[in-house]
């Protein structure tokens, strides 16, 4: 890494980025209808208040250990490890309950919207994971919940919509644009901005606009705090390499935070390069993205040159958009992280591999994360390396039943 | 005269009496042929108009301007065939631009102040460029004389609205209710207090949009406001293959 870039990572880690504008570097910002700034400067206020509350931090972490599940384990994969010739250690998000990290985000925005006193929560979701995190947390704390969800998604991820009602949440699915998760960020801020006073937005991801992916990545730190941990306890020091899939990108800033100061361990986020590197077939965002505006936030994107936002394609409901978290394109800026992309039908492959041989049916969006893990090992014989094993794949069961049967 | 000032005199002196008609049009809807001719014929009504760039994600808007800026979309409508179209016209009615930012962002802020001045545009309303995040399109325009019309609305503190009425140009774009373009529920009884709040802070003209649907709309805050933007409502009249024209003759008379 360059001096400059070195000096912006120290500003990172010592909590001056997101700075006053809502930045990480040049990324980031609240690029938000004027109707919701009041709501927005509410929030910030209120986020430093309670994220360093430690009456607060208490009952979150009590929440997080007794209802969600945490900690979640660190798996040693014995039999990836034999075969890909490195140490793979897993870290089970999979195991949370509603069986993905979407519930440390989830959980922790309701129990502050509690604090502050709002009637009601909306929520978008892709895959159906933070729609049902958003729920399960709503149904909890008594908050009524809406969720927002693309008619295509509603379809591909359907056990999760039935999830939802079932745990009392109004699922509203949403027809128009492209009818996936970027559509129902649209629609979800469209119904925000009705009422900004007495709702809160839980946001799933590291997206939107400031304060929104700082509170998020915070919501998420909690994962790459456990498994450093975990990996010096039960591994007895530190991965040489960490991966995570990367849509919006909250699993992977989850994980990745803890590690940044740790010069020695690489960090890889894999994207969505769905059917082809053609604009239009992937959700490559950092890939192939260039710099531009949408929901809230200046980050990387997938738009064309008339500033229109791209349709995009993966085979994973969670990582189909165009966007990506401000603080991975800062991350990305300044090398630190390294952005690559795996096919859909590399990480279908991989599902069934980590399937048979470790006994673990990961998301299709986690799936991504192994194909890389797999690329780095056959050049890196007898290394170590960590998962993010965000979530577990049961709600993918009706696209893998239909290509069983294929 | 163009730009800011020009917009604020058309609004002072209404073609038909107060208060002064802004009529929003999405730019090619539900065709491109007759865009051109749809603006001649608004322009002897409207005081100024207002052009809808269309925008994949338009996250203020309801779902008549959804549905408005898809087709025209399709339609092949962009920011650069906007801009070669007025170029090819001239009306004696000022001319803003309501786009989200990102094809702006794209455009390039010197070339927006360039085919601005080209095709007769005198300003932009940008629904997703608050006021901390304004400083650099509003810098590029203001020094071309070109306008930035800030949004308030009645979420918007006090100190905010003063605030925002300190940087906008042209006029302050009042918007009337909490939601996006188009609602129909009526107006509530409180949006004159709030409207004559903006009106005792501003020092230029205030305009009020968003759900202002009928002659009622009008009367409601005519004696509050220094114009209305009526939106959704003439799409619709256009889309249903109706005279604007007439539509706009009725909201005030």
């Amino acid at each position: 890494m360059k001096n400059k870039d070195q000096n912006l990572l120290r500003a990172l880690l010592d909590g001056e980025l997101p700075d006053e504008s809502g930045r990480f570097g040049s990324f980031g910002g609240q690029y938000a209808p004027e109707t919701l700034m009041p709501a927005l400067k509410k929030l910030e206020k209120n986020i430093k208040i309670f994220l360093n509350d430690e009456v607060f931090q208490e009952e979150f972490i009590n929440e997080l250990n007794s209802w969600a599940g945490r900690p979640t384990a660190l798996t040693y994969a014995s039999q990836l490890s034999k075969r890909w010739g490195v140490e793979v250690f897993l870290k089970r998000e999979d195991l949370t309950h509603t069986g993905a990290h979407k519930i440390n985000n989830a959980l922790g925005q309701a129990m502050l919207a509690k604090k502050l006193g709002v009637k009601r929560i909306v929520a978008e979701t892709g895959a159906g994971q933070h729609g049902v995190a958003s729920a399960a947390a709503c149904a909890r704390l008594g908050l009524p919940c809406t969720v927002y969800m693309g008619a295509i998604d509603i379809e591909r991820q359907a056990p999760n919509v039935d999830r939802m009602k079932q745990l009392g949440t109004e699922v509203i699915s949403v027809m128009s644009g492209d009818q996936t998760l970027r559509a129902a960020i649209d629609e979800a801020f469209r119904d925000w901005v009705s009422d900004p006073e007495n709702t809160h937005y839980i946001i799933g991801s590291v997206v939107g606009p400031h304060p929104f992916p700082y509170l998020v990545r915070e919501m998420q730190s909690i994962i790459g705090k456990e498994a450093r941990q975990q990996m010096l306890d039960v591994g007895e020091n530190l991965p040489d390499a960490v991966f995570a899939c990367v849509g919006g990108g909250s699993n992977a800033i989850g994980l990745f935070h803890a590690f940044l100061g740790d010069k020695e361990v690489e960090l890889f986020g894999i994207e969505a390069g769905g059917r082809s590197d053609d604009l239009g077939e992937n959700a490559a965002t950092l890939a192939s993205g260039k710099p531009g505006i949408l929901h809230g936030t200046y980050s990387m994107l997938l738009h064309d040159d008339n500033g229109l936002i791209q349709e995009t394609h993966s085979v994973s409901a969670g990582l189909d958009y165009p966007g990506v978290g401000p603080e991975h394109a800062f991350l990305q800026s300044i090398n630190r992280v390294k952005y690559t992309s795996a096919r859909d039908d590399e990480a279908l492959e991989l599902l069934r591999e980590v399937c048979e041989h470790e006994g673990i049916l990961p998301a299709i969006e986690s799936s991504h994360a192994f194909v890389e893990a797999r690329k780095w090992a056959r050049g890196n014989q007898g290394k170590r390396i960590l998962i993010g094993l965000s979530g577990r794949g049961d709600k993918d069961m009706p696209t893998l039943s239909k290509l069983m049967n294929e | 005269m163009i730009g800011g000032k020009y917009i604020e005199k058309k609004i002072r002196a209404p073609k038909a009496g107060g208060p002064a008609i802004i009529p929003f049009i999405t730019a090619g809807y539900p065709n491109t042929e007759d865009f051109k001719q749809t603006l001649h014929e608004i322009a002897k009504k409207a005081d100024v108009i207002e052009i809808g760039v269309p925008f994949s994600d338009p996250m203020a808007d309801g779902v008549t301007i959804q549905r408005s800026s898809h087709l025209a979309i399709e339609n092949g409508v962009t920011l650069t065939w906007i801009f070669d179209q007025l170029r090819e016209i001239k009306l004696d009615t000022p001319i803003v631009l309501m786009s989200y930012l990102n094809p702006l962002y794209v455009f390039g802020m010197k070339e927006l102040v360039e085919a601005s001045i080209a095709s007769g545009v005198d300003g932009f309303i940008v629904p997703d460029l608050p006021i901390e995040e304004s400083k650099e399109l509003n810098e590029q325009l203001m020094d071309a004389g070109l306008a930035l019309i800030q949004l308030v609305t009645p979420a918007t503190p006090l100190d905010r609205i003063e605030l925002i009425a300190n940087q906008s140009t042209g006029f302050i774009y009042a918007v009337t209710v909490k939601g996006v373009t188009g609602g129909e529920d009526a107006l509530s009884a409180d949006v004159t207090d709030y409207l004559k709040q903006v009106q005792e802070i501003s020092r230029i003209p205030v305009c009020a949009g968003f759900g202002i649907r009928e002659k009622s709309d009008v009367e409601m805050i005519a004696d509050y406001i220094d114009g209305v933007i009526v939106g959704s409502a003439i799409v619709e009249t256009i889309e249903k293959g109706n005279s604007p024209t007439e539509f706009l003759d009725q909201l005030k008379n």
